[in-house]
């Protein structure tokens, strides 16, 4: 799928946000969103273009910490906001993030299109409830995620798994695959 | 999706007055979720979005916010997001069927771009509608393709001449909390019911609400609750999550000495308008509140149903959902 060239109209307006705690600035057309500013123009490719239309959840990203579909976000709708994209969710070092060594662990990625999407919407929730999280709960931060490969279970079983490991309680083998 | 200038203006009037003076290309742009959706689809293509999210002062400041109001009710701007709404935990029970409308809709991300304007004034859902090749009724052509084609998730409720339902799910639930809605116009704001936003395709099949061009919804002003006041919402869809529902219910009502009083039906995804149903409020206001009672009151809500030839199954499921929302109100236990 090719994406548009880059702004340079003379309707181009300068953005100004906060990029996985990166400060960019970057002239963006208003018609353009924030998923294409993403991919084309600053070569984020993590977030994925799937229906781009706001039914696949693909593209979710997240804008001062909650879950946000970028295909639907003019990219202007950015400025001054943090945007945090699949790219920004391991450690500074490289390391992955808990919900990324999960979803290795629980083989939760098929494909893998839809998985960037589903690591932002379930990093959202597991932020906001700094504890294990529910089987239910999960299948509600992901109701805007669509994956056609894995039928959802071993995704549910990672993010309960990574909530788990992260606060004290998860399976023996995680933990010491964590440890390591 | 056709390039455009975004045009951002501090003032509600001048906002208005932009739109006003050009309404066939130009267009407000709140939360943006079906606005993006309907022009990426090719059916609208703006050639300026004027940003509401840019007004300042005042005006915005009522847009931006949920607040009790000084008469004992409570207001709720135009721009504040379904996800914001679903988790405002000030605002009384006495309305909870607002939040639970708000909270259901969608998916949590599009609740958290989605706002309560948009929500009421989304246009439909119809696939005949949204299919850009097709000129329906809706769109200014001479018959409403549902009528002859797959209208199963078509209107069951109104007779036409659109066979399009509403696609608000805040809107069963405005229409039985006896909401207002303010709208700025060119005379400054004015309030009026909930339900009189909403325009029967009798009207002008076109279009789906009463605003004139250029007029902007300001807020949902949710009356002060009765004492003792009890709201429900409650939908079917035919999957979990992310679907839009096949039929919803909304009720508002008090229980005093046994019975339901100062009750509000609504229906919703089964008209063109959110539906409210004096059938099913004639059997109930006075009746001790039962299981019998409510399925007496859902047969009579549905009994005025002309559906289509593939969504006569929304009739009874039309019914049991508001039996559910009436049970939910009232506090009645669900028959084993």
């Amino acid at each position: 799928m090719s994406g548009p060239s880059p702004a340079s109209a003379p309707d181009a307006i300068l953005l100004r946000t906060s990029i996985n705690g990166d400060a960019v600035s970057v002239a963006v057309e208003p018609h353009h969103t924030l998923l294409e500013v993403l991919r084309y123009q600053l070569d984020l490719i993590g977030s994925k273009q799937g229906c781009d239309k706001g039914d696949c959840g693909a593209c979710t990203v997240q804008i001062d910490g909650k879950p946000a579909l970028a295909c639907l976000t003019l990219a202007v709708h950015a400025e001054g906001r943090a945007v945090t994209t699949v790219e920004g969710l391991g450690d500074a070092h490289g390391g992955c993030h808990p919900l990324q060594d999960a979803f290795d662990r629980h083989d939760a990625a098929q494909c893998g299109f839809c998985t960037p999407g589903i690591l932002m919407s379930a990093d959202s929730l597991l932020r906001r409830n700094p504890r294990p999280v529910s089987r239910d709960e999960v299948r509600e931060a992901l109701a805007g995620n669509l994956c056609r490969c894995t039928g959802y279970t071993k995704i549910l079983d990672a993010v309960v798994d990574a909530s788990e490991v992260m606060h004290g309680h998860g399976s023996d083998d995680a933990k010491k695959e964590v440890a390591q | 999706m056709n390039p455009f200038t975004l045009v951002r203006l501090p003032t509600l009037d001048a906002a208005r007055e932009r739109v006003s003076a050009e309404p066939q290309r130009r267009t407000f742009r709140a939360g943006g979720i079906d606005l993006l959706d309907r022009m990426k689809e090719g059916l609208d293509a703006p050639d300026e979005l004027i940003e509401l999210h840019a007004i300042a002062g005042e005006h915005g400041a009522r847009m931006r916010g949920i607040a009790a109001t000084e008469d004992g009710g409570w207001r709720i701007g135009a721009l504040v997001t379904l996800g914001q709404l679903a988790g405002y935990d000030d605002l009384p029970p006495a309305y909870g069927a607002i939040k639970d409308a708000a909270g259901n809709a969608a998916t949590p991300s599009i609740r958290n771009g989605a706002t309560v304007g948009g929500n009421l004034l989304q246009r439909p859902r119809c696939w005949y509608f949204r299919h850009s090749d097709l000129l329906c009724l809706k769109k200014g052509g001479y018959e409403c393709l549902a009528v002859s084609g797959d209208n199963r998730f078509n209107a069951i409720l109104g007779g036409g001449p659109s066979f399009i339902v509403h696609p608000s799910s805040l809107g069963s639930a405005v229409v039985a909390l006896d909401a207002k809605v303010t709208i700025a116009g060119e005379s400054g704001l004015r309030t009026i019911p909930a339900d009189q936003l909403f325009a029967p395709p009798t009207v002008d099949p076109t279009r789906e609400h009463t605003l004139a061009p250029g007029e902007v919804l300001v807020s949902v002003d949710l009356p002060p609750a009765l004492p003792g006041q009890r709201s429900a919402y409650h939908f079917a869809k035919e999957k979990q999550s992310q679907d839009w529902p096949l039929a919803e219910a909304s009720v508002r009502c008090t229980v005093e000495g046994g019975v339901i009083q100062d009750l509000r039906v609504a229906l919703g995804h089964v008209a063109p308008i959110p539906w409210r149903s004096k059938e099913a409020e004639d059997v109930l206001e006075g009746a001790a509140p039962s299981a019998e009672v409510f399925a007496k009151a859902a047969q009579a809500a549905l009994s005025v149903a002309e559906p289509l030839e593939g969504n006569a199954y929304k009739v009874p499921l039309a019914q049991g959902v508001l039996r559910y929302a009436l049970h939910f109100a009232t506090s009645t236990p669900l028959p084993a």
